[in-house]
């Protein structure tokens, strides 16, 4: 669309807003805690970034009011100029030089008191200077109320300009106040102008579209311009002056004969030719409205002659309309375009760029480079075979004839082989393996492999005469022999051992070798000593001796001592206790009584005794707390 | 028809045999059985699995380098069918395979040659810790162990 927008441009704060949204800004977006007896370089970092962080928004905003507000010098002329007529070009350049100027100091303020920050040597000191650093920021901003209030203005009017592309086709509507533009452009386009019977019911620019010849036409409708020196015109009719000075357009000079405009037919003509001199090298039309009211030809004879000299002279085309019979509107419009599009495909024709359309078009076609005729060639066999046709006895043979003769599809499987191109045709149809013990014949399929098999035959005597083969049968002597098989009996042992000092090991309980050795004999020590290679017999005699069975007589103690016997080696695990500790029989039987005379008291009172059932706690936590999975009933 | 080698263990696959798995970037690996196919998703490297033949060569249990292995290749090369050289491959395959059997003993035999050695020193060394063990050993044995451990001692010595 339009290359000027101006409609985007940001809402430029009042000066005050402007330091509070800064100031606010800088509050939310870096760190606020801080404590004096934090280490002193951290201190002097913590204000100095406040400090850095302001100036850089500072900065940020300024850039972005200078970056969109339009530069009078880079854009075209015509805003150039219209915005001069508007906002007066000083003041206005002015304004985004103080805002320069304040971004600037604005920097400057910060590098000095990011330098001094440099030496403050407590929290106070460094939380002072970076309140003056941001104070004196404010103040920077506090005056610079005025040209902020100015933009802003600006801002909003330029918004609201009409978006003209200065370099489109574009219709100019202009003459005296109360001709007939706005009925007019209201007519051709869909703009909605306000028309009103007294001058100067339109005081800015307004643009329409239309669409002529599939293509975007602009029609401007300016101001009416009275006939007056250029320093005595005031805004509304600098605007006009503007737009016909700038845009390359089709000018539109409206002419009211019937004089309802309240200015006669001579003063009309005499504002054409004083402003002339804007309309040079542009096409010009001069429209004759309201010829429902009065008609060219009705005209005195000066005044025709006027308007003759001007269609002759100025090379204007003179063309009449009613727009409000509606007669003739669309031959004007038509008209107009026509001449404008005419004039437009002129100046390309003058310029530059002609050159690079006519270079993008070019035909090339060889040039024959010698007399030789290089006709089609075709081989004699194919022109001469003869066209095959299926009703010709004498035709071709094809393979859907074979398989017809031998039963038809299905039946018939067609042979591929009979075409093969080999050195021999008999070896058409051998059978080729393709496997031999997990090996791919074809893998092995090399026509030089004569050549090579040679070679390995070679190699292969070769490594024969080398003794590669050789290899003395190493036969092993007797001493050889037993050495390996008593070392292997050893190795049988040793596993033996481990395997048995690993059964041993499992997850039961150890039997006590006291305990252990109750239940080995004689014979048990007999086999293992044998087996380390001792002579036993010796000690077998012994062992039998002391083992023999005694007389009963002999053995059989006194009842009474058998009772009293202390610690006496049973043969059970389970020891009687009650004589734990007592010395002789005496005095187990002083401890009975003791104990049966201590529980007299409290079986009479029916006490609690060591003998009673007692739960001490009644629900212990390790059986009650935690998961009840499977297995986990009584520890968990 | 053609056989494969078995991505995992290097064994022949027939055709219609094992099973053949087909990666996105369009990779296949061919499997001879299951184990193999089980052993490639659990993302074993064949290398380091010591029943593979690529573990085997990698570690220098075979024959790698031979010229035996030079016959057999895919040579992408077309050649036209002749009675006479399908008669002269299959001659030469029967006899590589021979040449190369025989060579793959002798380059056993070659690895196991300080094996001997080896197992006869380290005989001698049980014999020597644990002789307590073997009760029944002779007096010949016995006499031959001292007679080593002497013998090892005078080198001791004389390399000192």
């Amino acid at each position: 669309m339009s290359l000027y927008n101006f409609k985007k441009i940001q809402p430029v704060p009042t000066s005050t807003d402007f330091v509070d949204i800064v100031l606010s800004k800088t509050q939310r977006k870096t760190p606020t805690v801080i404590h004096k007896n934090y280490n002193i370089g951290r201190i002097r970092q913590f204000y100095m970034r406040k400090v850095k962080f302001t100036q850089d928004s500072f900065d940020e905003k300024f850039k972005l009011i200078l970056d969109e507000f339009p530069k009078l010098d880079d854009i075209h002329p015509f805003y150039a100029d219209l915005m001069n007529v508007l906002y007066d070009k000083d003041h206005y350049k002015l304004a985004l030089g103080q805002v320069n100027t304040a971004r600037h100091l604005i920097d400057q303020v910060a590098k000095d008191y990011c330098r001094l920050m440099k030496f403050g040597d407590s929290l106070y000191r460094c939380k002072q200077l970076k309140k003056a650093a941001l104070g004196r920021m404010a103040t920077v901003m506090k005056r610079q109320k005025d040209s902020l209030a100015y933009l802003e203005q600006v801002r909003q009017h330029l918004a609201r300009l009409p978006s003209i592309d200065p370099n489109t086709r574009t219709l100019l509507i202009c003459g005296y106040p109360n001709v007939g533009k706005s009925s007019f452009i209201n007519k051709i386009t869909r703009a909605d102008v306000d028309v009103q019977p007294y001058a100067f019911t339109t005081k800015s620019l307004f643009v329409g579209h239309m669409d002529y010849k599939y293509l975007r036409w602009q029609v401007i409708d300016t101001p009416g311009i009275l006939d007056h020196p250029l320093e005595e015109r005031n805004t509304i009719e600098m605007q006009s002056i503007t737009a016909m000075a700038h845009l390359r357009s089709c000018i539109m000079f409206f002419m009211d004969l019937s004089e309802q405009c309240g200015y006669s037919v001579v003063d009309q003509v005499k504002l054409f030719h004083s402003i002339k001199p804007l309309f040079a090298n542009k096409p010009i039309m001069l429209v004759i409205n309201k010829i429902d009211q009065a008609k060219p030809e009705d005209l005195p004879e000066d005044q025709k002659k006027m308007i003759e000299e001007i269609m002759e002279k100025d090379a204007a085309t003179v063309v009449t309309m009613s727009c409000y019979l509606d007669e003739g509107v669309m031959q004007v419009r038509n008209a107009s375009c026509d001449k404008l599009l005419a004039a437009r495909v002129e100046m390309k024709m003058k310029g530059q760029k002609i050159n690079d359309v006519i270079n993008k078009i070019h035909l090339a076609e060889p040039v024959a480079r010698d007399n030789v005729v290089r006709a089609p060639q075709i081989p004699a066999a194919a022109a001469n075979r003869p066209k095959f046709d299926i009703k010709d006895p004498n035709r071709r043979r094809l393979e859907r004839d074979i398989e017809a003769e031998n039963g038809g599809a299905g039946v018939f499987s067609a042979d591929y082989k009979k075409r093969y191109d080999l050195a021999d045709s008999e070896w058409k149809y051998d059978v080729i393996p393709e496997f031999w013990e997990g090996h791919n014949v074809a893998d092995f399929i090399d026509p030089d492999i004569e050549e090579k098999l040679e070679a390995l035959e070679r190699e292969e005597e070769r490594l024969e005469k080398e003794g590669f083969y050789d290899s003395a049968e190493e036969i092993m002597d007797s001493d050889e022999e037993e050495l390996k098989a008593t070392a292997e009996s050893i190795r049988e042992k040793k596993k033996l051992i481990v395997q048995a000092h690993r059964a041993a090991k499992g997850n039961r309980n150890l039997i006590p070798k006291m305990v252990a050795g109750r239940n080995s004999t004689v014979d048990d020590m007999n086999d293992h000593l044998s087996k380390m290679g001792i002579d036993a017999s010796a000690v077998m005699d012994r062992a039998r001796s002391v083992t023999r069975k005694r007389t009963r007589s002999e053995s059989r103690a006194d009842d009474s001592v058998r009772e009293a016997s202390v610690a006496e080696r049973g043969s059970t695990l389970v020891r009687d206790r009650s004589t734990a500790g007592l010395r002789n029989v005496k005095q187990k039987v002083e401890a009975d009584k003791q104990k049966k005379v201590s529980q007299r008291r409290p079986n009479l009172f029916a006490k609690r005794g060591e003998a009673d059932r007692d739960i001490q706690t009644k629900m212990p936590k390790h059986l009650f707390s935690g998961k009840a999975a499977v297995g986990k009933r009584d520890r968990r | 028809m053609h056989i494969t080698r078995c991505y995992f263990c290097s064994g022949p696959c027939y055709p219609g045999h094992g099973t053949m798995f087909v990666r996105n970037d369009s990779k296949t690996f061919r499997f001879c059985r299951s184990k193999c196919h089980k052993n490639f998703k659990m993302k074993r490297n064949p290398r380091k699995i010591r029943w593979t033949k690529a573990f085997r060569k990698a570690a220098g249990k075979e024959m790698t380098i031979d010229s035996t292995f030079e016959f057999e290749k895919r040579r992408n090369v077309p050649v036209r069918y002749d009675r006479n050289l399908m008669a002269t491959t299959v001659k030469a395959m029967k006899r590589v395979q021979e040449i190369r059997a025989k060579r793959e003993r002798a380059f056993f035999k070659n690895r196991m040659a300080g094996k001997k050695d080896q197992e006869r020193a380290e005989n001698v060394k049980i014999l020597q810790q644990n002789i307590e063990l073997a009760p029944t050993a002779s007096q010949r044995v016995k006499n031959q162990v001292a007679k080593i451990q002497e013998q090892k001692l005078d080198q001791m010595e004389m390399d000192n």
